[in-house]
């Protein structure tokens, strides 16, 4: 380069020395590019008039456009009705209002007189600060787990999948749980809370007892894995003791929940118990145990081959049928099983797509260092191939959450169930009625997955360290 | 955990090999575990079966498949194929709920693919007007659930049609009001199963010239316009069979009665709004394969193919394709599968289908949860599994051959 400019510089002094009249001394400005190439006109030759064919096709578009968009604006915006009192606001000449017969548009106020139902569903008014402060702590953790670069990771995982989903248990249901004991014989001891624990303490001893003598029996440290069994039922307890104790908040039954706020409920629980059981059953396929693997196999693909409206009818119609006499299932709880199933099968597939991405040299790796199966799958394989399949995790989640719309089926009252019943109301029964409020439920909706999707792209971008 | 304990223990106090114990030798440790697991499953198998037993003997319902050949004694509203009448048994229900099923699927699956081709290339178009329509259309139906899709479009749409005794004409299509579309219906005289014949002459014989036209290939290079003839002998050969048989099908059209269209054959709107709403719903998973598809292809194949000389037209159909659909098929399948699984939500509005009219009405009327619900689920598994064993077979003949 530096050769070059010399080499132009010294040509430019011989020029000079020469002054040779047909030598340019100095360098003409360039011109402005025509008008046909740059700017708006130049853009709209080159992406909508390029040719003949091109030029139809925009046509045809635009025509598109103009028979769809001004109609939508008109119906969501301009001729909607954007306040009133009840379906006379909304109601044409015909059926006893004011407005021109051949009026058709949204009818907005009846989506605000309905916001409550259809966000909280029937939750007491006077409790609707639980609900908030669940939503309130939800957002609160989710927004820094998600956006890389805030610390403090690791305590946010642990408050997202210890502390909020406990807390928010106690807070939505009023906690208060009666537990009576399972251990020990009725006739040794009638059934209370003090005899729960009494069982409780009970199986923990024996749990210790047991990794202790398996540890002693294989000829290892029996000390650290103890310890670790007695750490995990001691959380396990204080979980099930904040279950138990009463807060003094009124208890609010599941038929009482709903709304929008129950279709978050289903999804992010199914979610979450989805996650560990996917990747456990994810390991169970790639296991060299015969009959782990044929397990495994069997239970993902009968899950992944059925509808989840059949799942859904077998939870709530089945499911009573196989527990013992006086065993009984919320509804909600019974779909939640049903989701829970349904969507660690898809979970399963994800994880175990991120597992075989990882290079076979990373498996070897660990059992070079001396790692066994448990410890090389917790800290290598699981840790890289968990943050490869982040995109495949909040996908199984958008579809998840979409199919949360399935519960209204099977009676309970969730985002498209509430907006369901609303419609049996003759306060506001206008023709329009339907349309309005599932537009209203397909925007909140988009909102939500478009955004999950736009961030699951985001981080596919961020992952992908591959060179392209 | 207490069953390996013992074993363990027996295997120190016999101690043959005092080094290594027999809980530290990963095989006998799999046998153990394994057992565990194949215990703990028929445990809670006997378990749920044994509850079963209990709770439907406390409820007095008979278990085993014997309601099947009982009288249903409801009536249907679509059957296309199956005649059904209130007599049929349940069995002929879970019949007529399959044809339903597989019907809308069929219907559905071909929608969707027209559509889907069609949203994927216009998503790859140059054209700017084109690109962006196909991306927000992609956008608003993969992000909204199907069930509400299904109600905007039953409920919505479909409902706000004007009434039976006004009804929108469609000129050859028929007619369309709130009670559905009401179709011209084919009539079929005596001679009319030639055409159906001479149809199939005409698929088998295209087959054969694609054989023989690949192997002509092979051998002497030469092309033959295989998709043109085809094209011409299964639209020639039927019509020379209509026109030979003297013209056996003919059209009964709708007519405008006093209440309302007569004749013709109606088509329910709840079909309508399924069909409707699961062509364009999966149509938009589709269209983002088909993009995916197009361009996993190299650029380097498109020049290579200007290099040797092909038109573009040629290099599209001759290198393109054949490369994209490689990628394309599989998930294509997968979304296939998806769509016959999403017409179980017809029981969201009530169209006869398999999960409405069997694991809904018929489980209603009878009780039997275990058997109807296990009917079902094995129905859709079934379907499952042979398409991904037709996909398995599709993909092993499809992939590269690599050195």
């Amino acid at each position: 380069m530096s050769d070059l400019d010399s080499q132009t510089s010294l040509d430019r002094a011989e020029a000079g020395a020469l002054r040779v009249a047909y030598v340019r001394d100095e360098m003409v400005q360039p011109m402005e590019p025509p008008v046909s190439e740059g700017g708006i006109v130049g853009w709209a030759r080159t992406n909508l008039f390029s040719s003949v064919g091109n030029t139809i096709l925009t046509l045809i578009g635009l025509f598109l456009l103009y028979l769809i968009l001004p109609g939508t604006l008109n119906w969501v915006f301009f001729d909607a009705v954007w306040s009133g009192e009840n379906r006379l606001a909304c109601a044409t000449t015909a059926q006893g209002g004011e407005l021109p017969a051949d009026w058709k548009a949204a009818c907005w106020p009846y989506v605000i007189a309905y916001f409550k139902l259809f966000i909280y569903g029937r939750y007491p008014d006077e409790e609707l600060w639980r609900v908030n402060l669940v939503l309130l702590m939800f957002f609160a953790g989710l927004v820094p787990l998600l956006i890389s670069s805030v610390p403090f990771k690791r305590e946010n995982i642990i408050f997202m999948l210890g502390i909020f989903p406990v807390a928010s248990f106690v807070l939505l249901s009023g906690g208060n749980l009666g537990f009576n004991g399972f251990l020990l014989p009725d006739a040794l001891m009638a059934p209370s809370a003090a005899k729960f624990w009494i069982d409780y303490l009970i199986l923990s001893a024996i749990i210790v007892g047991l990794v202790y003598a398996y540890m002693r029996a294989t000829d290892s440290d029996p000390l650290r894995p103890s310890q670790f069994a007695a750490i995990a039922m001691a959380i396990l307890g204080v979980v099930l003791l904040v279950m138990s104790v009463d807060f003094g908040l009124e208890p609010v039954e599941t038929s009482n929940w709903g709304g929008f706020v129950m279709t978050l409920v289903i999804a992010v629980t199914g979610i979450v118990a989805a996650l560990p059981l996917g990747i456990l059953l994810a390991l169970g396929r790639r296991s060299k145990m015969p009959a782990v693997s044929l397990f495994s196999v069997i239970f993902i693909e009968f899950w992944r081959g059925v509808p989840l409206i059949t799942v859904l009818f077998m939870s709530s119609v089945m499911l009573p049928l196989f527990l013992p006499d006086g065993v009984t299932f919320d509804k909600l709880l019974r779909a939640l099983i049903g989701v829970a199933l349904f969507s660690s099968a898809y979970m399963a597939e994800v994880v175990r797509g991120g597992m075989q991405a990882i290079p076979k040299g990373q498996y070897e790796g660990a059992m070079a260092v001396g790692l066994n199966y448990w410890q090389s799958m917790r800290m290598i394989i699981l840790p890289q191939a968990l943050k490869i399949v982040i995109p495949g995790i909040v996908n199984t989640f958008i579809g998840l959450f979409k199919d949360t719309t399935l519960v209204s089926i099977i009676g309970l009252l969730d985002f498209l169930g509430m907006i369901n019943l609303s419609h049996s109301d003759s306060s506001w029964a206008t023709p329009v009625q339907a349309m309005t409020s599932y537009v209203f439920c397909a925007f909140i909706f988009f909102l939500f997955c478009f955004g999950m999707s736009r961030y699951s792209i985001y981080m596919e971008h961020k992952l992908n360290t591959s060179h392209r | 955990m207490s069953v390996s304990q013992t074993h363990g223990s027996g295997s120190a106090a016999a101690g043959e090999k005092p080094k290594v114990r027999l809980l530290n030798d990963p095989k006998f440790r799999s046998y153990i575990f394994q057992g565990v697991l194949v215990v703990f499953l028929a445990w809670l198998v006997w378990s749920m079966v044994n509850n079963a037993a209990i709770n439907l003997k406390n409820a007095g319902v008979a278990s085993g498949f014997g309601f099947l050949s009982n009288p249903a004694g409801f009536g249907l509203n679509f059957s296309p194929f199956i005649d059904y009448s209130e007599t049929s048994s349940f069995l002929d229900v879970y019949w007529v709920g399959l044809q339903n099923t597989l019907v809308l699927a069929v219907v559905g699956v071909f929608f969707a693919t027209l559509i889907g081709f069609i949203v994927g290339v216009a998503r790859l178009s140059n054209n700017w007007v084109i690109n962006r329509m196909a991306y927000v259309y992609v956008e608003v139906m993969r992000n909204i659930p199907l069930l509400l899709q299904i109600f905007i479009w039953y409920k919505g749409v479909l409902a706000a049609l004007p009434g039976k005794r006004n009804s929108l004409d469609w000129g050859f299509l028929g007619q369309l009001n709130a009670a559905g579309l009401y179709a011209p219906k084919p009539v079929f005289a005596e001679g009319a199963g030639l055409i159906g014949w001479a149809l199939l002459v005409a698929v088998a014989v295209t087959f054969g010239i694609n054989r023989w036209a690949k192997q002509r290939q092979v051998k002497t290079g030469e092309r033959f316009p295989v998709f043109w003839t085809g094209l011409g002998l299964v639209i020639v050969l039927p019509l020379l069979a209509y026109f030979a048989t003297g013209m056996p099908v003919s059209f009964e059209y709708p007519a405008q009665g006093n209440f309302g269209p007569r004749g013709g054959m109606q088509i329910i709107p709840e079909f309508i709004a399924l069909l409707i709403a699961l062509s364009t719903y999966t149509a938009a998973f589709i269209a983002e394969i088909v993009r995916a598809g197009i361009l996993a292809v190299n650029k380097g194949q498109t020049e290579a193919s200007y290099a040797l000389g092909l038109r573009p037209g040629q290099t599209l159909r001759l290198n393109i394709i054949p490369q994209a659909m490689r990628v394309i098929i599989p998930p294509l399948t997968s979304q296939y599968l998806n769509l016959t699984k999403n017409s179980s939500l017809a029981v969201a509005i009530a169209y006869p289908d398999l999960t409405a009219i069997f694991a809904g009405t018929a489980l209603n009327q009878t009780g039997q949860a275990v058997e109807i619900i296990g009917m079902t689920m094995l129905t859709y598994l079934a379907i499952s599994l042979v398409t991904s064993l037709f996909m398995n077979w599709y993909n092993a003949k499809m992939s590269l051959v690599e050195r």
